[in-house]
């Protein structure tokens, strides 16, 4: 018979060798959520074509307007309605006379502002009310997606009969409404010291922003809902809260974490939407204020000059149409990179 | 089914009030009211006029009336176009909308459904090549940008299609066709995908293997269930119809709601903004519901609850 013996041998349990070590044998190198994703991503042609032409779009509209010679609201007398790359009279005079002037790439508008820089400052708009939405939207929705859905129960009865309903209301509906309520109240609130900050942004532009926050969030919430809805079953999620961990907490640090990958794709994908909403507004005059261009106002602006001057209105059609292309594309491709199973 | 029924009307009755509650308020939130604008009013005709249209009372009362007047389909008189009802500019306006949403929505089906069944069928060949990338560029482009471009090249250059109003036939076609190349680019590419995975079902290869040929396999088999996803997308396309008539009437000077909508709104025409955004949203949502139980009868797989 076999006695059973305790005995430990002691060496068993020194630290392992340089050559033991080297004995287990590693196959490859683990590969981290980060780094896969991104070896997917770069593999997508469309979607490493898209991220460039994103980058470029902000580099154009955040980077060269700071060096640029002219700004978005300077009026430049007596070089009205230029054609691109035209010189007025009096520049042309400056020219001989051995000054330098920069050419109008896009020619000027009838108040004699450089159409070229208004294209960017009109992007840079854009790209603002988009990121800022999205960044809105990211916030609100996965907060309230993750507590209906982490508490589950009446709690998320509750909340997403109210996410069905502001579902169902119509989106542009409310806004119009709203923009056109909220411009008194907020003209009135920029007059008080401390808020002059919402007369550079705009009255229009940020109604906008209390529509995204009050409405755009609830597609958002709905696909956090069902991501968390899985996670909270996992056994990671038991351990924390066999630990004592807070509510607050789980939904902190273990699930909205581990939904990295949908509220990427989600959020980018928001992006053009926003971008989108906003220049149909500033189409219809309810978005950025005077001065300030935006795309959609641009190519409203020059609606009425379709016949001697087409390019004012296609280059902000056109700049409009590549950035919505561009993020839409570049959501498309992280989301086979970082989320396959979001693929509808 | 009687209940599932029960219970989505009842939601959107209640979505219909919250919208109306919420438009009555925010329109009363904004200082002044409809009459600031008007030059040379004296404080008897603000009165008066105040009076007329019942907001001298306070507004839990105004709210009440309007709210009884709107369960009898009364949306109230029109401010700035006197002796004229909302109902009234909103019967005379919205059958010329309704009838260039209407062929705008028929548009997109009939050429949306085509192109992405065509686009799966041929997959990875050239012709699916092809409709992706305009399906692609069709959901990426606002149809500001498409109403400018085909006046640009049809009215201005080509000369062929006036530019404004509704008489003729001409007249539709450049806005039928801006309305119709969004929503006929997003049906191209939900068909495409939702085809595909019909496609690779076991009953496509049972017919096949059965002997029912490539043709009828495809048309009986595959589109009548790929094409239940355009089904649910008739909602939210409806209500795309909506919002895109406010540009496309605007840009073709359609006399149609959406123009009367943004127009109103620049006139400060406050009964006329009430009053549409509760008929449009109504709308909306009374299309959503029919659509959602439409969907449940067609597809036996979709469980009730």
């Amino acid at each position: 018979m076999a006695k059973l013996s305790f005995q430990l041998n002691a060496d068993d349990f020194l630290p392992a060798s340089a050559s033991e070590k080297e004995s287990l044998v590693v196959m490859r190198e683990s590969v981290g959520f980060w780094k896969d994703g991104f070896r997917r991503l770069k593999r997508n042609k469309i979607a490493m074509v898209s991220l460039v032409v994103v980058i470029l779009v902000l580099f154009i509209s955040f980077v060269i307007p700071q060096f640029y010679p002219y700004t978005y609201e300077q009026q430049i007398r007596g070089s009205e309605n230029l054609a691109p790359m035209q010189y007025s009279q009096t520049e042309l005079t400056t020219m001989e006379t051995g000054g330098k002037v920069f050419p109008h790439i896009l020619g000027t508008d009838n108040l004699g502002r450089d159409y070229a820089i208004r294209v960017m400052m009109g992007s840079r708009v854009s790209l603002v009310v988009g990121i800022i939405a999205s960044v809105l939207i990211l916030f609100i929705g996965s907060l309230y997606g993750s507590i209906a859905g982490y508490f589950g129960g009446w709690v998320d009865l509750v909340m997403m009969r109210i996410v069905d309903m502001i579902y169902t209301v119509p989106d542009i509906l409310i806004i119009i409404l709203l923009s056109v309520a909220l411009d008194q109240p907020l003209k009135a609130l920029a007059m008080k010291p401390g808020f002059q900050w919402i007369q550079v942004v705009g009255v229009n532009l940020i109604s906008i922003f209390i529509v995204f926050a009050l409405l755009y969030w609830v597609g958002m919430a709905r696909i956090v809902r069902s991501q968390i809805l899985i996670l909270k079953e996992q056994e990671y999620v038991t351990a924390a809260k066999a630990l004592g961990a807070s509510s607050g907490r789980i939904i902190k640090k273990h699930l909205l974490k581990n939904c990295i990958g949908t509220l990427i794709v989600t959020t980018t994908l928001q992006i053009p939407s926003a971008i989108f909403t906003e220049s149909f507004l500033s189409f219809l005059g309810l978005g950025v204020n005077a001065p300030m261009p935006s795309l959609g106002s641009l190519a409203s602006a020059a609606l009425n000059g379709m016949n001697s001057y087409p390019y004012r209105l296609f280059v902000p059609a056109l700049a409009i149409a590549l950035i919505i292309l561009s993020f839409n594309l570049l959501g498309d491709g992280l989301r086979d990179a970082f989320d396959p199973k979001l693929k509808d | 089914m009687g209940k599932y029924i029960i219970k989505r009307v009842a939601m959107a009755v209640v979505t219909i009030f919250a919208v109306a509650t919420i438009t009555f308020f925010v329109m009363n939130m904004v200082p002044g009211g409809p009459f600031m604008a008007e030059k040379a009013v004296s404080p008897q005709a603000q009165a008066a006029l105040e009076a007329k249209f019942g907001l001298d009372k306070p507004l839990s009362e105004q709210y009440i009336t309007y709210m009884k007047d709107l369960l009898h389909g009364d949306l109230g008189l029109s401010v700035k176009q006197r002796g004229r009802t909302v109902n009234q500019i909103i019967a005379s306006k919205f059958p010329v909308s309704a009838r260039v949403g209407g062929m705008a929505i028929l548009l997109a089906v009939m050429t949306g459904v085509p192109l992405g069944s065509i686009a799966a069928y041929r997959r990875g060949k050239l012709a699916d090549n092809i409709i992706i990338v305009f399906s692609t560029s069709g959901i990426a482009v606002p149809n500001f940008v498409t109403c400018t471009i085909l006046m640009y090249l049809f009215s201005l250059k080509l000369g062929l299609l006036p530019t404004y109003g509704l008489t003729s036939w001409k007249h539709y076609v450049m806005p039928v066709a801006a309305l119709a190349l969004y929503p006929s680019s997003y049906i191209a590419r939900l068909m495409r995908s939702s085809m595909l995975d019909v496609m690779g079902q076991d009953y496509m290869r049972t017919a096949r293997a059965k002997g029912v040929s490539q043709r009828v396999s495809l048309f009986k088999h595959a589109l009548r269930n790929a094409i239940l996803p355009v089904v649910t997308y008739l909602g939210p396309l409806l209500a795309y119809t909506l919002t895109g008539s406010f540009i496309v009437e605007k840009i073709f000077t359609i006399p149609g709601l959406g123009s009367e909508f943004v127009g109103s709104i620049t006139s400060r025409d406050y009964p006329l903004i009430m009053g549409t955004t509760i008929f449009l949203a109504a709308l909306m949502v009374t299309m959503n519901v029919l659509v959602d139980i439409a969907y449940k009868l067609i597809d036996p797989r979709i469980k009730l609850k």
